[in-house]
């Protein structure tokens, strides 16, 4: 169970925020994660325009 | 303590901004980026009609003039529409400026690099203002109601009011600003093809003779918006034989539309409540209409010292009679257009008159494009199920 974010290819668009349901990632300088909130969904990995976010379910 | 606070200084914001402060009451929007308006969210069009909402727009906030759109079916067969009215692509980064110059004329303050890190709430439940960061150095502003125009990209939104994106109602997008591309320059290009753009389509909206912003959203998927670029632009040399001088990125609402966008002391408005238009996913008017719809409710709340959830639903009641219903009814547009095949979109480009696509544009003539749709016996199963 890994999320994993490639910040050389992230373009702080904050993509992966607009779609979370729980409200557990939250842009600043580069995309930050509440892993108590995170559920692995693997929504954001969905909707990265360019490959960042990489989320190996469960 | 102030009458209201803004997060987010992008048309939704710094608009709402400038009615209350018109209206006589204090007002503070934060912006999160370095610099309002960069990097850029859109394609920055926006149609010359919309000047009656943010009023005259002026000369150097404007890349080019455009009289029309060319829309391009997947055969490569295009359809040229002309507006009566015509539309500009913008400079955002000038134009955003612009607005927030706006707002503090009429006596705004507004802020950049301003981080809003969290709300203040009092016992009672009631949203009194936000915790934030300026420089390192961390501060709070007390408000009396808290206005969320942070685009989609924020999770206040989430942690208020449950509102989020459905990632089957967003477009995956990159865009690329070119310069040496080779395009007719005062038409937006619209190319509609289901291999190349799926749910979506392929824009070039040019900024000048030989510059434009060349974009392409898509329905998330594991295959991403740069690889189905990378074949546009094997099929389009004229364009991609241009230099990449920008690029940009993001998720764009194209539905789920917002029921109820307040709470006690707290107003969701703009592309933060979804506020986009479905079908071409353009956000600007829609971001400068509820942002001043919004001033215009709280300023009535505000003189009323009630900013109770049930005077600020007023906002809702209004949103939705005005822009919501007509919203509604463009998402099942797309909704329909998204079922037609490449062989279904020949057949319309080639079914359409220009006037037709000038109709959709506004979004509404649903009757019309069944009609449409008729003239052509494999379209007709659509058709009904439009009417």
């Amino acid at each position: 169970m890994t999320w994993i974010i490639n910040i050389n290819k992230c373009m702080r668009c904050g993509g992966c925020v607009s779609v979370c349901p729980t409200a557990a990632l939250e842009l600043r300088d580069n995309v930050i994660r509440d892993e108590k909130l995170c559920k692995l969904c693997g929504l954001c990995d969905q909707a990265c325009p360019v490959d960042a976010i990489k989320v190996n379910k469960p | 303590m102030i009458d209201a606070v803004i997060v987010g200084a992008g048309p939704a914001g710094t608009c709402c901004a400038k009615k209350l402060a018109e209206a006589g009451f204090s007002v503070k929007v934060y912006e999160k980026r370095a610099e309002i308006g960069a990097p850029k969210r859109c394609g920055e069009g926006l149609s010359e009609a919309s000047q009656n909402f943010v009023g005259k727009i002026p000369e150097r906030c404007i890349a080019q003039r455009m009289k029309g759109a060319r829309l391009y079916a997947p055969n490569g067969r295009y359809l040229d529409a002309i507006l009566t009215e015509g539309g500009f692509i913008l400079e955002r980064k000038v134009f955003d400026k612009w607005l927030a110059e706006e707002a503090i004329k009429a006596g705004a303050s507004v802020q950049a690099n301003t981080f809003v890190s969290g709300l203040l709430k009092d016992s009672k439940g009631y949203y009194t203002g936000v915790k934030g960061e300026f420089m390192g150095n961390e501060f709070e502003e007390k408000a009396r109601v808290v206005i969320c125009a942070t685009g989609a990209e924020s999770p206040i939104r989430t942690q208020v009011l449950g509102v989020y994106s459905k990632v089957n109602l967003v477009d995956s997008c990159i865009q690329y600003e070119m310069t040496n591309v080779d395009m007719v320059p005062d038409m937006i290009h619209i190319y509609l093809s289901n291999i190349l753009a799926p749910r979506g389509y392929v824009w070039v909206f040019p900024k000048g003779e030989h510059r434009a912003n060349v974009g392409l959203g898509i329905v998330p998927q594991e295959k991403k918006p740069g690889a189905y670029m990378e074949e546009f632009f094997k099929e389009h040399p004229e364009i991609s034989k241009g230099s990449i001088i920008e690029v940009n990125a993001g998720c764009v609402p194209v539905g789920g539309l917002v029921k109820d966008m307040v709470t006690n002391g707290f107003v969701l408005c703009g592309e933060a409540a979804n506020h986009v238009n479905p079908i071409h996913g353009g956000g600007i008017k829609e971001a400068v209409i509820s942002g001043q719809m919004a001033a215009d409710v709280i300023g009535e709340c505000l003189k009323k010292n009630d900013v109770s959830k049930t005077a600020l639903s007023k906002y809702n009641d209004d949103w939705w009679e005005l822009r919501g219903n007509h919203l509604k009814r463009v998402e099942k547009l797309r909704e329909t257009l998204e079922k037609l095949s490449d062989q279904d979109l020949n057949d319309l480009v080639d079914a359409l008159k220009p006037e037709d696509i000038i109709e959709f544009a506004r979004g509404a003539k649903l009757s019309i494009l069944a009609k449409v749709l008729m003239r052509k016996p494999r379209l007709v199963g659509i058709a009904m199920h439009l009417l």
